[in-house]
């Protein structure tokens, strides 16, 4: 028996234009001086670096894993990145090269980015990836499942990958641009937290639209009443889309006016991007010395 | 239905270490004059009385600049030039050429936009985020809109011929001064009228403003005069024996006043005037969205909002998750300068209407209701008043049932669409109010039968110079916006 939306949960209804009139207002906020950076830099300590290509190679992943440590050590007080997002078959060459520092290694996971295969197959990856040092496992969710109204299925499939994940955190990734709607976007957010999501994410960063500022509003505010429900906080990962320092100090505004300080820090919030550090990086110098540099002068890894 | 968490340290933190640095606009683009005296034919005029005012900001308590005090003969001077300007040029000028003035009038506000919001707050204590994105651009749209009717007012009442009245009497208050100038003017020219307008007594600056752009566009003299001075002024303008119609915004009070005393005197007459709507929250509303309609309902414009949704109603099922998530919004509301561009709460207009609010403050508490206020500082000098709610009051409560005018909500619950129809209808007023909820044909149900002038569905406070706006019962008399507003300004014959 399929279960419907009311048969476990009671996710409240979405409204589109109240979102991005919400959204509209809090993009108005001015972030200047001594707050810019300190956001700029909050904002490089919860990038999760990232490279998912067919043709990633170890040698790839050690260069980004060397970038994710020395950011840009020209200038003092430029924050380490939060993790290294990387296939599984890279976890292990991340780990190595990333010894010693705090940086975490997230593995993408369940038949990333599509999810069109078997539970075995997928729950057997999380388990490889996790053997091979994985701190982090970001799984996709079933879309297909969801959208034929196979919620149980989702709830499931959810609740064995965190069980396979053992002491690995689990990011759940929604792929919102397929999800269609937000009253779907909350629906599928709540599903996630309830089956054991330690973090929910947007986007696999392969589907267009990726990570949007309405998006985000809505999950973050299913946190919101998940928390006060549960008492748990879970953390939020927009991926896919966020390029610019500008748009990720957007982010932490939404951020911080919805959940507040508990959540401002690379435990409860991550940005899922590839190139958004140099753009913070160049961003952070530009405050300190007072001049825009060339993009000559950031590592491109 | 899943427990709720009874533990006491589930709470949302919101004084975060990061802070927003002050983000002031800059004021060097404004220019002030010290003095102001009156805009009569054209010419800014001494006044008769000799008298002079000082105009302050709300938020520093300091003098922006001292202005005219109209009286009588003053006034007596407005209506001869609005007249002389009514019956030698303004009525017999091609409908077509007074709609380019009116143009002209619209465009010169745009070009000058910053300036005019930057004054705006700094003479009314109202955040910059509202004068630069709403007052000021919905004041030209007015003027852009009614440009547009000027030519067409034979199309205005199909299979009738109508003419204009002649000379019209307007009377704004402190809460939109520009952008109640412009709801008065802009139909006025359209329809063929002169005009003598008096914004005020504690905001006249951007109407002065006006009076400059006006002279810009070199509209012909007398045919709009601005007029300052306090209730005296007023009064000596409904007065007049010249003047054909009056248009007054304002306090229920005061209109009741304007009423008695223009009965018989065949002057026509729209009154705007008070409120207390209710904003009414189903069960089944996007509450996230609803609970930022209340913010919006409530606490914009400082509250100062005659359309304010000051009464708020909410179906009991949902009443804690209502309230617990409308206080965590409240707690990141920012309080403070009006011309910084972070600030979502300004000054209150006036030491005056402080006192006011306070005083409601003080007999919702003796009254045994609940007061809840957000925890922002405030700055030492100025008038400010936080965001604030009650709980545990009822339709019998005075804070429930008298217009307050300021940042203070008070709630009440429901159980039946029934219920909540009854109570919202339940008081003097009926200029506006909302109601939230996903099902499409309980929005018809509950809107067909609330007796309010202006009801929003799944958003509040939204305002477009083609949309009418006015009240039933006690909030007032007749409408503005829209070819309903052109109505008051026209005679059919």
């Amino acid at each position: 028996m399929k279960a419907t939306k009311h048969a476990f949960m009671d996710s409240p209804s979405i409204d589109q234009v109240g979102v991005e009139e919400r959204i509209s207002r809090l993009t108005k906020r001015s972030i200047k001086k001594e707050s810019k950076l300190t956001a700029l830099k909050m904002a490089l300590s919860m990038v999760d670096l990232t490279t998912l290509d067919a043709k990633d190679t170890p040698g790839k992943v050690r260069q980004l894993c060397i970038k994710a440590m020395h950011p840009h050590d020209a200038v003092p007080g430029i924050p380490q990145v939060a993790a290294v997002c990387v296939y599984p078959t890279m976890v292990r060459v991340a780990k190595e090269t990333l010894k010693g520092s705090k940086i975490q290694v997230a593995a993408v996971s369940t038949a990333f980015p599509s999810g069109m295969s078997t539970r075995k197959v997928k729950i057997e990856e999380t388990r490889y990836a996790v053997n091979e040092g994985a701190d982090e496992i970001d799984m996709v969710i079933s879309r297909g499942h969801f959208l034929q109204g196979e919620y149980n299925y989702v709830f499931d499939e959810i609740a064995a990958v965190k069980e396979a994940c053992g002491a690995a955190h689990l990011k759940v990734i929604l792929e919102t641009g397929e999800l269609s709607t937000l009253d779907n976007v909350r629906l599928a957010s709540d599903i996630a937290m309830q089956a054991g999501a330690d973090f929910i994410k947007t986007s696999t960063g392969k589907i267009q639209p990726a990570a949007t500022l309405p998006v985000t509003l809505v999950m973050l505010e299913a946190i919101r009443d998940f928390y006060y429900e549960t008492g748990k906080k879970i953390g939020m990962k927009p991926a896919g889309g966020i390029a610019t320092a500008k748009l990720a100090i957007q982010y932490l505004v939404v951020l911080r006016e919805t959940l507040g300080e508990d959540w401002l820090n690379p435990k409860m919030f991550r940005f899922g991007a590839s190139t958004l550090a140099n753009d913070l990086l160049m961003q952070i110098v530009k405050e300190h010395s007072g001049v825009y540099q060339s993009i000559d002068y950031f590592s491109k890894d | 239905m899943k427990k709720k968490s009874k533990k006491e340290d589930v709470k949302l933190k919101f004084n975060s270490s990061w802070e927003y640095a002050p983000a002031p606009e800059s004021k060097d683009h404004v220019k002030i004059n010290s003095s102001y005296d009156l805009f009569i034919n054209g010419k800014f005029t001494a006044p008769d009385s000799g008298k002079y005012f000082d105009t302050i900001n709300p938020a520093t308590e300091t003098k922006i600049a001292k202005v005219a005090d109209a009286n009588e003969k003053d006034v007596d001077k407005a209506v001869k030039a609005a007249r002389n300007a009514y019956d030698n040029v303004w009525s017999k000028m091609p409908a077509k050429e007074r709609g380019k003035y009116i143009y002209r009038i619209a465009r010169v506000m745009q070009e000058r936009a910053r300036e005019l919001a930057v004054i705006e707050s700094m003479d009314g204590g109202k955040a910059i985020r509202e004068s630069r994105d709403i007052d000021i651009p919905l004041a030209a749209a007015h003027f852009f809109y009614y440009a547009g009717w000027a030519d067409k007012i034979d199309y205005a009442v199909p299979g009738s011929k109508s003419r204009s009245l002649g000379v019209a009497g307007q009377i704004i208050p402190w809460n939109f001064p520009l952008l109640m100038a412009a709801w008065k003017i802009a139909p006025a020219l359209a329809a063929g009228n002169t005009v003598v307008l008096k914004p005020a007594e504690t905001t006249p600056l951007t109407a002065l403003k006006l009076a400059e752009i006006i002279q810009e566009a070199d509209l012909p003299p007398g045919v709009v005069n601005i007029i300052t001075g306090a209730g005296a002024t007023g009064a000596a303008l409904v007065n007049h024996p010249g003047i054909d119609k009056i248009a007054f915004t304002g306090s229920t009070d005061v209109g009741k006043i304007i009423q008695k005393s223009i009965a018989g005197t065949g002057k026509k007459y729209t009154l705007e005037l008070g409120g207390k709507a209710a904003n009414i929250i189903f069960e089944d509303a996007a509450i996230d969205q609803a609970v930022e309609g209340i913010v919006n309902g409530i606490f914009f414009n400082q509250g100062h909002v005659c359309c304010a949704g000051s009464r708020l109603f909410v179906q009991e099922s949902v009443m804690d998750t209502v309230v617990r998530k409308l206080k965590d919004r409240m707690e990141t509301l920012i309080v403070g300068d009006p011309l910084d561009k972070n600030t979502d709460i300004g000054a209150i207009n006036s030491k005056e209407q402080l006192g006011k609010i306070k005083q409601y403050l003080k007999i919702g508490v003796n009254e045994g209701g609940e007061m809840y206020q957000s925890s922002c500082a405030l700055p030492s000098k100025g008038f400010w008043c936080r965001p604030t709610l009650f709980t545990n009051v009822s339709q019998s409560s005075r804070i429930v049932t008298e217009e307050i005018f300021g940042p203070v909500l008070g709630i009440q619950s429901f159980r039946t669409v029934e219920e909540a129809i009854e109570k919202a209808n339940n008081i003097p007023y009926g200029l506006s109010g909302g109601v939230w909820t996903d099902k499409g044909s309980k929005i018809f149900k509950v809107t067909s039968q609330l007796r309010a002038g202006v009801i929003w569905a799944n958003t509040y406070n939204k305002f477009d110079p083609t949309s009418p706006f006015g009240g039933y019962k006690e909030s007032g008399v007749g409408r503005e916006g829209g070819l309903h507003g052109l109505m008051p300004y026209l005679e059919l014959v």
